[in-house]
C-alpha cells in the first residue's frame, strides 16, 4: 500500500466535494454490511473510507468498487455518524474519471457514464438509440467483444413492437445553453 | 481609615518568573488604605501563614489581601490563618495573579502592570469588607432515598446502619429495580436475585427504613437539612395490614393475559398480581387499567376469594408528608425504546432491525427474563414466536449507543459485558447452539472483565465479528442478519433463530421532571448532573441532594453500589453536626426600602426568596417585604440585578465593594 | 389540482408506457399536468458520478424554468429525477452563494420553488377517500408486493418521504383500491438501477433477489413507481428467469396502472399491454 501524507490534497478535495469530514467515520462497517454489492467488491465501502483516512487516495481512486456501486444510498442513510459515504463514492468517481485513474476492470461502466453525458450535452435530452450505439461502439473498440456488440440486439424489435423504440429521440430546443452549462461545470469528458 | 496588609506570593517560579514581585510590593505599598506590603516564596506554607499572622498583630491590620493563586486553591487556608490571628476571615481578599496573570502572559512588564491592577482591585474591595459570620441552619437527620433498585437499597441500608431514619420511595409495587429481573450477573455469574434479595429483605425489615412502594415523590419544598417532601402513595386496592400474601387472588383472576412489566412483555400476569415471587413487600397490586371491577364494576372474584378481606376496591391515592434533611436520587435507567416511537424528538428509533415487527428480535432485558430460571419460560430459552429452542442466536451491540444519527452519541458501558455474559449463558443452556456477536469495540475495563470476555470467545465458543449490522429481515421463520466484519473487510450474513439487541441505557422515565422538582440539573440525554465529574461525582449543585447509580450515567452494579455508599457517606457528613454552617456570602434584602414588587421572588433560580409580612405587636400589617431564606440562597446575585429599589445586595460582594473596584480601575 | 410536470428522459423514451398510464389515471382524477417547457435531462447517475457541479446545475435549470413558468408544485414521476431536483434545491436553499453561482451557470434565476412531488405524493394529495370512492373495479385478485426501490425514500434527509426502513405509503393506496398488499422484506432494496446496459449481471442478481422475495411472500405481482425499476423487473424478467433458472411470470405494474385499473380503465388506455410480462389484468 502506498501511503501519501495524511494531508493529501486529493483527500481534502474528496472531503470538500462530498461535504464530509473523514475522521468522523469510526469504521463500524455498517455501510459494508448494507451494501448490496459488497460481496463482489474488491474494496468495500468501509475499507475505502479507511484508505482515505490513511491518506491512500491512490488505492481508493483505482478501486473497482466505486464503479460497481449502484448509488442506492443505503450506506449514507444508515451511517450512525451521518457520514455521507454515497457522496464520497461520487467524489471518488469524479476524480478517478478526471484523472484517468478508473479501474480497467470496470471500463464498461465508465464508458457508459461518459457516453450518457456526451449524449445529454449534444441533445439536452437522452437519445436512447444513439446512446446504445455509442456505448456499444466504444466498448467494442476497447474489448473487441463481438458478443457484447450484438447482445440486446434482439431487444430492438421487441421494443419496436411495444412502441417503445424512438428512432429520432427528443431534443431540447435551446441546446446552446446545455452546452454552455457543461462547459461552465468543467466537464470535458475524459477516460 | 483602612489598615490593609498586602502579601504577594512568588509561588516558587510560577508567579515570580513572569511578575516582578518586588516592583509589585513597592507599588502596592503606595495604594490608598494599604498599611504594609510584603512578598514571600510560598505564602500558603507554614512560615508564609506565620508571616501574615505576625503582620496582623504588629500593624493592627483590619484587612488582608493575599496576591497568589486562585481562591479555589487556598481561600480556606488563608481564611483560617487570618482567623487564627483574631481577624474575621471575611476581611480577607485574594487577588489571583497566577491563573489570571502569570500563567497566561509572557511579557514581564505587562504582566507586572496587570498584577498591580489586580491587587488594586482587591484592595479597593477590601476597604469595604465587613465582618461576617457563617450561617447556621438546623438539620433534620432523616434521609429520603428516591428509587429502590440496588443503588437505592444500598444507600438506604448504609444511611440506616449509620443510625439515621430513611424514607425509601419506590415507584413500582416492589423494590429490586432492574437487578431483580436479571438472570446472572457478570463477571461472577452469580444468580442476580440470590445476591439481591437478602438486601431487599433487609431493607424491607430494617427498623430505621420506612418503605413506600408503589409511590412517587409528588413535591419537594425546603432546603438542605430542612426538606418537606410530599409522597403520593398510589392506590394498590389491597389493604397491606390485612393481606397475608397468600396469592389466591391472582389465581382466580380471569384476566390472565396482560403483558407482564417485570418480564418486559415476555410473559403475562393477571390484573391482580404479585410483581414477582421474591417481591418486597410480598403483596399483590391491582392494575386499575385492566381490572374489570374498577373499569366497569364487573368481576370482583378476588374480593370474594380473599379470606382476610384485604381487597379494597374503594382504595384511593394518598398524599403523605415527610420531613428529611438530605435526599438521595437513585432512579436508575430504562432501555432505549428500539422501535419507532420515542419520547423525545431528538431521538430516533431503529427501523432496520425489525424490533417490534419480528417476534424473535428482542432486547437484552427481555433475553434475561427468558433465560432466567424464575422467568416466564422457567429458564428454557424459547423463541417468542413458536416456543422452539433457538440454535443460532445473533447478539448485536451498540443499538442506539454511539449512534449520532439516532441521537444518543454516548457509550452505554455495560453492553459489551452483558453481551459476552449472554453468549455464555446461552451456550451453557444450549450446548450445540451457536452464538454470534456483532460489535464495534469491546469495553471491558473492570476487574476481571477482559478475561471474562475472552472466556466467552475462547472457551464458550462465541463468534465475534467486528462490524455493525445494517439490516435484519425475516424469511420462513428465520432472521436474516446482514452485518460486516471490518477486520476481514467483508460483509457477513447470518441466518439466525433469534436476535438480541443490546439497547442503550437511558435515564428512567420521569427523571427529568423529578430533577426539576429537586432543582437538580440534567444533561442533553436526561442523565442527572453531578457537581464535578471527577471530584464530586455523587453531589449535585442543589445542596443536600445527592445522586447515585445509573440515573447519573450508564454504569454497572459494582459502580452503582459504590456510588450509593458514597452518597450515603455524604449524607452522613451532612448529618454529622446538629447544625449546618453555610457561607455567609448570600443575598439580604433591606426590608425598609423593599417595595414588595417581588421581582426577586420570581427570578430567583433557587426559590430562595420568600414573601414576608412585617406586623405590629397587635397583628396589624405594617408592610410586606421580600426576605431571603439563608438556607437556600446560593449568592448568585440575580435578585440584586432585578431589584428596582436597590434593596437587595450580597454580603461580601456588595454594590459598594464592586463599585469601589470599578472606580479603582477607571 | 394543477401541477407542473417534469417527465424526464425515461418517460419520453422507452418508459413511455409509464407516461401513458399516469396521464390516463390522473386525468380521470382531475389532476392536470402542464409539461415544463424545454426541460432538459436531470443528468441521472452519470452527472452526479462524474461532475458534482453539473448534477446540481442540470437539475437547477429545470427548477428555474418551472418557477418561471408559474408552477408552485411539480410532479417528477421518476425518483432519480425527483431526488436530483430535491437535492439541488436543498443544496441551494442553504447556500445562497451557490444559488447565485448556479443561477448564472444555467442562465435562469433559481428561487425557492417549486415543490417537487413524486407520484405517490400526488395520489396522497388527491386523498385516499376520494380514490376509494372513485374505484369501479376493486383489485381483489391482486396481491402486490409494493416495491419502492431506493430513491423514493433515500436519502431521508433529502427526500423526506415516508419511512426509509418500513415505508407504507404505497400499501395504503393499493389497499384503498381493493388489493391485498403482501408484507415482504425487499421493499427498499436496490434493483440494480442504471446498470442495465453497462453491467447487466448486477441487475440480474439484485432484481432477481427482489422477484424471489416477492414470490416467497405470496405476491402475484409487483407495484413500482420508478421507470428504472420497471425496466429491470419487467423487461429483464425473462433474463432473470434464465439466470436463476426459475419461472416467475410476475407482472410489474406502475402505481398509476393500479389506480387506472381500479378506475375501470383498459390495458390499452393504460399501456399495460406494452409491458413485457403480461398478467391477467393486462
Amino acid at each position: 500500500m502506498e501511503t501519501t501524507s495524511p494531508s493529501d490534497p486529493v483527500v481534502s478535495q474528496i472531503e470538500s466535494l462530498s461535504h464530509t469530514r473523514l475522521p468522523e467515520c469510526y469504521q463500524c462497517g455498517k455501510c459494508t454490511a448494507g451494501c448490496p454489492l459488497a460481496a463482489h467488491m474488491d474494496v468495500p465501502p468501509s475499507r475505502l473510507m479507511r484508505l482515505l483516512q490513511l491518506g491512500d487516495a491512490g488505492s481508493a481512486l483505482r478501486a473497482g468498487s466505486i464503479w460497481q456501486c449502484v448509488s442506492c444510498q443505503t450506506c449514507a442513510t444508515r451511517c450512525p455518524k451521518k457520514v455521507d459515504c454515497a457522496a464520497v463514492m461520487d467524489a471518488l468517481r469524479q476524480l478517478a474519471f478526471e484523472r484517468g485513474a478508473a479501474s480497467p476492470d470496470e471500463r464498461r461502466t465508465v464508458l457508459f457514464q461518459r457516453a450518457f453525458l456526451d449524449n445529454i450535452r449534444r441533445h439536452g435530452r437522452l437519445n436512447e438509440i444513439e446512446l446504445i450505439g455509442a456505448f456499444k461502439s466504444m466498448v467494442f473498440l476497447r474489448d473487441r467483444s463481438v458478443p457484447f456488440l450484438f447482445r440486446d440486439a434482439g431487444l430492438a424489435p421487441r421494443l419496436q413492437k411495444r412502441r417503445k423504440l424512438h428512432l429520432l429521440g427528443e431534443k431540447a430546443k435551446d441546446r446552446g445553453v446545455v452546452a454552455r452549462i457543461f462547459a461552465r461545470a468543467g466537464y470535458g469528458g475524459s477516460q | 481609615m483602612s489598615r490593609i496588609g498586602v502579601f504577594v506570593c512568588w509561588c516558587g517560579e510560577n508567579i515570580a518568573r513572569t511578575v516582578d514581585v518586588q516592583k509589585l510590593v513597592d507599588a502596592c505599598a503606595e495604594l490608598p488604605g494599604v498599611r504594609s506590603a510584603q512578598h514571600y516564596k510560598y505564602m500558603c506554607s507554614d512560615p508564609g501563614q506565620a508571616m501574615i499572622r505576625a503582620q496582623i498583630a504588629a500593624e493592627k491590620l483590619d484587612g488582608v489581601v493575599v496576591a497568589s493563586c486562585s481562591p479555589h486553591m487556598h481561600l480556606k487556608t488563608f481564611r483560617r490563618a487570618v482567623a487564627a490571628a483574631g481577624l474575621n476571615p471575611y476581611l480577607l481578599e485574594m487577588a489571583n495573579i497566577r491563573e489570571q496573570c502569570s500563567w497566561v502572559h509572557h511579557d514581564k512588564g505587562q504582566a507586572t502592570d496587570k498584577a498591580i491592577e489586580l491587587i488594586g482591585l482587591s484592595v479597593a474591595k477590601a476597604r469595604f469588607d465587613r465582618s461576617l459570620k457563617p450561617i447556621r441552619v438546623p438539620v433534620t437527620r432523616r434521609a429520603l432515598v428516591i428509587g429502590g433498585g440496588v443503588a437505592g437499597i444500598q444507600a438506604a441500608l448504609d444511611i440506616a446502619d449509620s443510625g439515621y431514619e430513611v424514607v425509601l420511595v419506590e415507584r413500582d409495587p416492589s423494590i429490586g429495580g432492574k437487578m431483580a429481573g436479571l438472570s446472572e450477573t457478570f463477571p461472577t455469574l452469580d444468580c442476580s436475585q440470590c445476591i439481591l434479595t437478602p438486601r431487599m429483605v433487609e431493607a424491607g425489615q430494617h427498623p430505621r427504613i420506612r418503605l413506600y412502594t408503589y409511590s412517587e415523590v409528588e413535591g419537594v419544598d425546603g432546603f438542605i437539612g430542612n426538606f418537606k417532601v410530599t409522597i403520593r402513595q398510589k392506590a394498590r386496592y389491597v389493604d397491606m395490614s390485612k393481606c397475608t400474601g397468600c396469592g389466591e387472588c391472582a389465581k382466580v383472576c380471569p384476566l390472565k393475559r396482560n403483558p407482564s412489566e417485570f418480564d418486559y412483555g415476555m410473559g403475562t400476569r393477571p390484573a391482580i398480581y404479585m410483581p414477582f415471587p421474591q417481591a418486597v413487600p410480598a403483596r399483590p397490586v391491582i392494575d386499575k387499567k385492566t381490572c374489570a371491577k374498577i373499569i366497569r364494576n364487573g368481576c370482583g372474584l378476588c374480593e370474594k376469594k380473599c379470606a382476610p378481606g384485604a381487597i379494597r376496591f374503594d382504595d384511593t391515592d394518598k398524599l403523605v408528608e415527610e420531613q428529611v434533611g438530605a435526599i438521595v436520587v437513585a432512579t436508575g435507567y430504562k432501555l432505549y425504546d428500539i422501535g419507532r416511537e420515542q419520547n423525545s424528538s431528538k431521538v430516533r428509533g431503529y427501523g432496520e432491525y425489525g424490533y417490534g415487527k419480528y417476534k424473535d428480535v428482542i432486547d437484552g432485558l427481555q433475553f434475561e427474563r427468558l433465560i432466567s430460571a424464575s422467568g416466564p419460560t422457567n429458564g428454557e430459552l424459547k423463541r417468542p414466536s413458536d416456543g422452539t429452542i433457538p440454535r443460532k442466536v445473533v447478539f448485536i451491540s451498540c443499538v442506539g449507543s454511539r449512534d449520532n444519527a439516532k441521537g444518543l452519541a454516548y457509550c452505554s458501558k455495560i453492553c459489551c459485558m452483558y453481551t459476552a455474559k449472554h453468549t455464555m449463558l446461552y451456550k451453557h443452556k444450549v450446548h450445540s447452539g451457536e452464538a454470534h456477536v456483532f460489535y464495534m469495540d469491546i469495553r471491558a475495563g473492570g476487574k476481571g472483565y477482559d478475561e471474562f470476555v475472552r472466556r466467552a470467545i475462547e472457551q464458550d465458543g462465541a463468534k465475534y465479528y467486528r462490524g455493525r449490522v445494517s439490516k435484519v429481515t425475516q424469511e420462513n421463520g428465520k432472521l436474516i442478519v446482514r452485518g460486516a466484519d471490518t477486520l476481514a473487510g467483508i460483509p457477513v450474513t447470518i441466518e439466525a433463530d433469534m436476535v438480541v439487541l443490546a439497547a442503550a441505557m437511558r435515564p428512567a422515565d420521569g427523571a427529568a421532571e423529578l430533577a426539576r422538582k429537586l432543582n437538580v440539573g440534567y444533561d442533553e440525554f436526561g442523565f442527572l448532573l453531578e457537581s464535578h465529574p471527577k471530584l464530586r461525582p455523587v453531589e449535585t449543585n442543589s445542596a443536600g441532594v445527592f445522586v447515585c447509580g445509573a440515573c447519573q450515567a450508564p454504569k454497572d452494579i459494582p459502580e452503582a453500589v459504590a456510588q450509593a455508599s458514597a452518597a450515603a457517606g455524604k449524607v452522613a457528613v451532612t448529618f454529622a453536626a446538629t447544625e449546618l454552617t453555610r457561607e455567609p456570602e448570600i443575598a439580604h434584602i433591606d426590608e425598609q426600602t423593599c417595595a414588595a414588587c417581588f421581582a426577586c421572588v420570581r427570578t430567583c433560580p433557587y426559590h430562595a426568596v420568600e414573601k414576608a409580612e412585617i406586623r405590629a405587636r397587635n397583628g396589624a400589617l405594617i408592610k410586606r417585604t421580600a426576605r431571603v431564606n439563608p438556607g437556600l440562597c446560593m449568592g448568585c446575585g440575580t435578585c440584586v440585578a432585578v431589584c428596582p429599589s436597590k434593596s437587595a445586595d450580597i454580603e461580601g460582594f456588595s454594590e459598594e465593594e464592586i463599585y469601589s473596584m470599578v472606580e479603582a480601575l477607571a | 389540482m394543477n401541477l407542473g410536470y417534469y417527465p424526464g428522459c425515461a418517460l419520453h423514451g422507452s418508459s413511455n408506457d409509464y407516461e401513458q398510464s399516469l396521464r390516463a389515471c390522473l386525468g380521470a382524477l382531475d389532476v392536470s399536468l402542464a409539461e415544463i417547457d424545454d426541460w432538459i435531462c436531470c443528468g441521472a447517475t452519470s452527472a452526479h458520478s462524474l461532475n458534482h457541479k453539473l448534477a446540481i446545475a442540470l437539475a437547477a435549470r429545470n427548477l428555474a424554468l418551472a418557477h418561471r413558468q408559474g408552477h408552485a408544485e411539480m410532479l417528477a414521476p421518476c425518483p432519480m429525477c425527483s431526488m436530483q431536483l430535491l437535492r439541488a434545491a436543498q443544496a441551494m436553499a442553504s447556500d445562497h452563494g451557490l444559488r447565485a453561482e448556479i443561477s448564472e451557470m444555467v442562465e435562469a434565476e433559481v428561487n425557492s420553488g417549486p415543490r417537487v412531488l413524486n407520484l405517490i405524493q400526488v395520489f396522497q394529495h388527491v386523498g385516499l377517500d376520494k380514490l376509494k370512492a372513485a374505484v369501479r373495479t376493486p383489485l381483489k385478485d391482486l396481491k402486490p408486493a409494493c416495491y419502492y426501490g431506493c430513491l423514493l425514500v433515500r436519502p431521508p434527509a433529502v427526500v423526506d418521504f415516508d419511512d426509509a426502513e418500513q415505508p407504507t405509503s404505497m400499501e395504503a393506496i393499493v389497499a384503498a383500491l381493493g388489493a391485498k398488499p403482501v408484507e415482504w422484506s425487499y421493499k427498499t432494496e436496490c434493483c440494480g438501477a442504471g446498470m442495465t446496459l453497462s453491467k447487466t449481471e448486477t441487475v440480474l442478481e439484485l432484481s432477481g433477489r427482489i422477484l424471489a422475495n416477492a414470490a416467497a411472500h405470496g405476491a402475484n405481482c409487483l407495484v413500482v413507481a420508478c421507470p428504472m425499476c420497471h425496466v429491470n423487473l419487467d423487461m429483464k424478467q425473462g433474463a432473470i428467469e434464465e439466470f436463476l433458472q426459475r419461472k416467475y411470470g410476475l407482472p410489474i405494474y406502475y402505481l398509476s396502472d393500479m389506480v387506472g385499473m381500479a378506475l375501470g380503465m383498459s390495458a390499452e388506455d393504460l399501456g399495460t399491454d406494452r409491458h413485457f410480462v403480461v398478467g391477467g389484468h393486462n
